[in-house]
């Protein structure tokens, strides 16, 4: 999208005349991040690990499949020379023509992923924003998802999996923090998944590139750089449509996903701290087709549950999951489900900090359930 | 934003790959100064002819291929009347044919290898005829029954096949162009000689996903063949509606295309045109443009009535110039063909249709179950819940209504 260039270029420039004028303080707060990032340690994948952050583990996993599959291609906007975000770090050289740069048109990408994928050809596509998929919505929604249904199962373009980096970075806008999840969730055909972390993010994007169905795959873009930990350094996968009970836990389900997931984390050990409270933290992985089971089961143990995610509440995934406990848990519900989520506004610049769900936010709606 | 972090080394990468790699950079400077202020306007869009040749009486191709076209110009026309009128008797819900763009289409097809992936709007039925598409895999869709190779889940007209490379067709106009440049990656990596045609009408070509897939095939250089068909309508809309310029042709060479301008009335040269067009996809590996000119003599569809928003005289003006007539004549004229061989071929295929459609009326239809299968490659928890669901449904709605 030329407006994100634009963008970039005038960010470019003010940098500079910033870093020239103002004090490191003043970038600190412009940098501001939210959260606080909890590693992955219950990994069960064996064998050697390296640190790693989610851009190289990212890095790792594409390089790891594109050897595993000759035919594989990866293609976007400036992914060429490394991508915006680092994520396709030499693979140009290793693989030469199979990695290439497209024209800047966000439907060109999604039908030309859609075109390969449907003539047998692995198509790892990247949208260089979230905000940016929009364009896409057709080819997505009326094209990917019903490809196979519509044809008998003639054809499919299983083989795509289209990359994008989602959520809020602390300052990027109406257009660099969007998290159009709920979006695609309505669309039948279509797999949406979000990782929490580098661990994650390579099973789970290994997983979505093998799966047979179109897969749309949304990086939490502040995770890029702030999180890293132990990467196993081997080819693995993590399953798809199954959440995963990050901490146990008897009083509360707290439901989240990508980085909320460690919002609620530290929502849990707050609620341990300054109520006593023993909080199950569960991170669906998979927003659709979504893990009812293990969510449902949770909330039947522990009678309440809080959902949170940065997108907006109208609609948002959380309603999906809410109005699904209430149908699966009623008899077990102590509570009525809180969903703790941006507001109903497009995503503010100055006022990030205001408008994202935060640990306090988080915190008050699990001593409010507690409470009820 | 990004950059605020690593700018120093995205500069570092990207003077490397500048200087490391032969990049060839296309710049403005490559045309010459000029003092004048002078703005391009459509004058400079030089004419674009119309590629022509059956005034040339000299017989171009070899003549069992020529009665073989025509003979598929007419079974396809005898099909759309056959299926118009099942769709006015309401045996079917729906159905578009393909009077008078019967040229575009068998000229085209007949050009092509059945090796080469085929994409299409709606209005291509004589591709997939040519292919091999029986009237019987045609009506079974339209009649949606068990035997449709869809499983009855499209509406009539949106025909696909594995086995002829004919993509299924989807009611989304124009989504297929950059769909049939991604098919076109395997063809050049394999190296296999074939190439993707893919077809839409002059309505479709405003769409955002022709501008899309033209430039992506330009410049990612795939051997893909655009077939506009250019009509006149899209719908009620009349191509001056549709754009300003000089057609579909004049945009190709924008985008660095290799472009031709057809008489699409004219089986001869759309044969001519879409072999030269192929041969030169694939032995470059990039794409060609044929803007096929027609006119649809046909409604839209049957849920639309023309006569609202065009004259009579309009139609019979170009029904003058019917396809099927003027290869009919042709062939009569080098003596291939002659009125009592077309009537034995109507009546026998008239015959061979009516039958397809009394077994397909009479096929069950698919299973309601079916419903749920391949919406994605296995079915996810929260859908067999569902599909529970219709059974338990169908289970309680007959103990309600019969008392069982």
């Amino acid at each position: 999208m030329i407006l994100s260039k634009t963008n970039r270029i005038s960010l470019h420039k003010v940098s500079k005349f910033f870093r020239l004028v103002l004090p490191a303080e003043s970038q600190n707060i412009c940098r501001h991040v939210h959260f606080k990032y909890y590693p992955d340690t219950t990994s069960k994948i064996k064998g050697e690990t390296k640190e790693m952050n989610m851009f190289q583990a990212i890095n790792n996993a594409l390089h790891l499949y594109m050897e595993k599959d000759e035919t594989s291609i990866m293609f976007g906007e400036d992914v060429e020379f490394g991508g915006v975000f680092r994520c396709s770090m030499g693979l140009k050289d290793r693989f030469g023509s199979r990695i290439f740069n497209t024209p800047l048109c966000e439907q060109g990408i999604a039908g030309f992923g859609i075109g390969a994928a449907a003539n047998d050809v692995t198509a790892i596509a990247e949208i260089q924003f979230a905000d940016y998929i929009f364009p896409a919505f057709d080819q997505l929604v009326n094209e990917a998802a019903k490809y196979r249904y519509r044809s008998g199962d003639q054809f499919n373009c299983g083989k795509l999996t289209v990359r994008a980096p989602c959520g809020a970075v602390g300052h990027g806008g109406l257009y660099h923090s969007q998290s159009p999840e709920a979006f695609f969730a309505h669309a039948p055909g279509l797999r949406v998944v979000i990782p929490r972390g580098p661990i994650q993010a390579k099973g789970l994007l290994l997983s979505s590139i093998e799966v047979e169905d179109p897969t749309i795959f949304f990086e939490p873009k502040i995770l890029y750089r702030t999180a890293s930990e132990q990467v196993p350094v081997e080819y693995y996968k993590l399953p798809l449509e199954k959440a995963e009970i990050v901490r146990e836990g008897t009083d509360i389900t707290l439901i989240a996903w990508g980085t909320q997931v460690h919002v609620l984390l530290e929502v849990a050990d707050m609620a341990k701290e300054k109520l006593g409270v023993s909080c199950e933290v569960i991170d669906l992985r998979s927003i659709l087709p979504w893990d009812i089971e293990t969510i449902c089961k949770s909330v039947v143990k522990t009678g309440r549950a809080v959902v949170s995610h940065e997108a907006p509440l109208t609609q948002g995934f959380g309603a999906e999951i809410a109005a699904t406990i209430q149908e699966e848990c009623f008899l077990n519900l102590e509570a009525p489900v809180a969903r703790v989520t941006g507001w109903d506004t497009p995503f503010p610049y100055i006022h990030e900090k205001h408008y994202l769900p935060d640990k306090y936010r988080c915190f008050f709606a699990v001593e409010d359930t507690i409470k009820y | 934003m990004y950059i605020m972090c690593f700018r120093s080394y995205l500069n570092k990468c990207t003077s490397q790959i500048l200087m490391g790699r032969k990049i060839n950079i296309r710049k403005f400077s490559s045309s010459e100064p000029d003092t004048a202020l002078k703005f391009l306007d459509s004058s400079h869009n030089e004419k674009i002819p119309t590629y022509q040749i059956t005034a040339s009486s000299k017989l171009l191709v070899d003549s069992s291929l020529l009665i073989k076209m025509y003979q598929a110009m007419l079974s396809v026309n005898l099909m759309d009347k056959l299926l118009y009128e099942c769709q006015r008797q309401g045996r079917i819900s729906f159905y578009m044919t393909n009077f008078g763009e019967e040229a575009v289409q068998i000229g085209s097809a007949a050009a092509l290898s059945d090796k080469d992936l085929v994409f299409a709007q709606y209005r291509e039925s004589g591709v997939l005829l040519w292919r091999g598409f029986t009237f019987t895999d045609f009506i079974n869709q339209c009649f949606g029954n068990d035997k449709d190779i869809n499983k009855g889940r499209q509406m009539p007209v949106h025909y696909g096949s594995k086995e002829l490379n004919f993509f299924t067709i989807s009611s989304p106009l124009t989504t297929q162009l950059p769909q049939a440049v991604g098919a076109a990656h395997k063809l050049k990596i394999a190296n296999t000689n074939t190439c993707v045609a893919c077809y839409f009408g002059e309505g479709a070509a405003s769409e955002g996903d022709a501008h899309a897939a033209f430039n992506f095939a330009a410049t990612l250089s795939y051997p893909v063949v655009f077939i506009c068909r250019n009509n006149a309508y899209a719908i009620s809309t009349p191509s001056c509606q549709q754009y300003a310029g000089n057609g579909i042709a004049a945009r190709g060479p924008a985008f660095g295309i290799k472009t031709i301008r057809v008489d699409g009335n004219d089986i001869l040269s759309m044969y001519q045109a879409t072999k030269f067009a192929r041969k030169y996809a694939t032995e470059n590996c990039k794409p060609v443009l044929i803007e096929a000119m027609t006119y649809r003599v046909g409604h839209h569809s049957t849920s639309d009535d023309s006569t609202i928003y065009r004259d009579d005289a309009e139609i019979e003006k170009y029904q003058q110039l019917d396809p099927i007539r003027s290869l009919k004549s042709y062939l009569k004229q080098h003596k291939l063909w002659d009125e009592s061989q077309n009537e034995l071929f109507i009546k026998a295929t008239n015959k061979k249709i009516m039958e397809a459609i009394k077994v397909a009326e009479n096929d069950s239809l698919p299973s309601q179950d079916d419903i749920f299968n391949n919406v994605y490659s296995t079915i996810p928890f929260h859908i067999s819940k569902q599909q529970v669901g219709l059974q338990k449904y169908f289970k309680r709605r007959n103990q309600l209504v019969d008392g069982k």
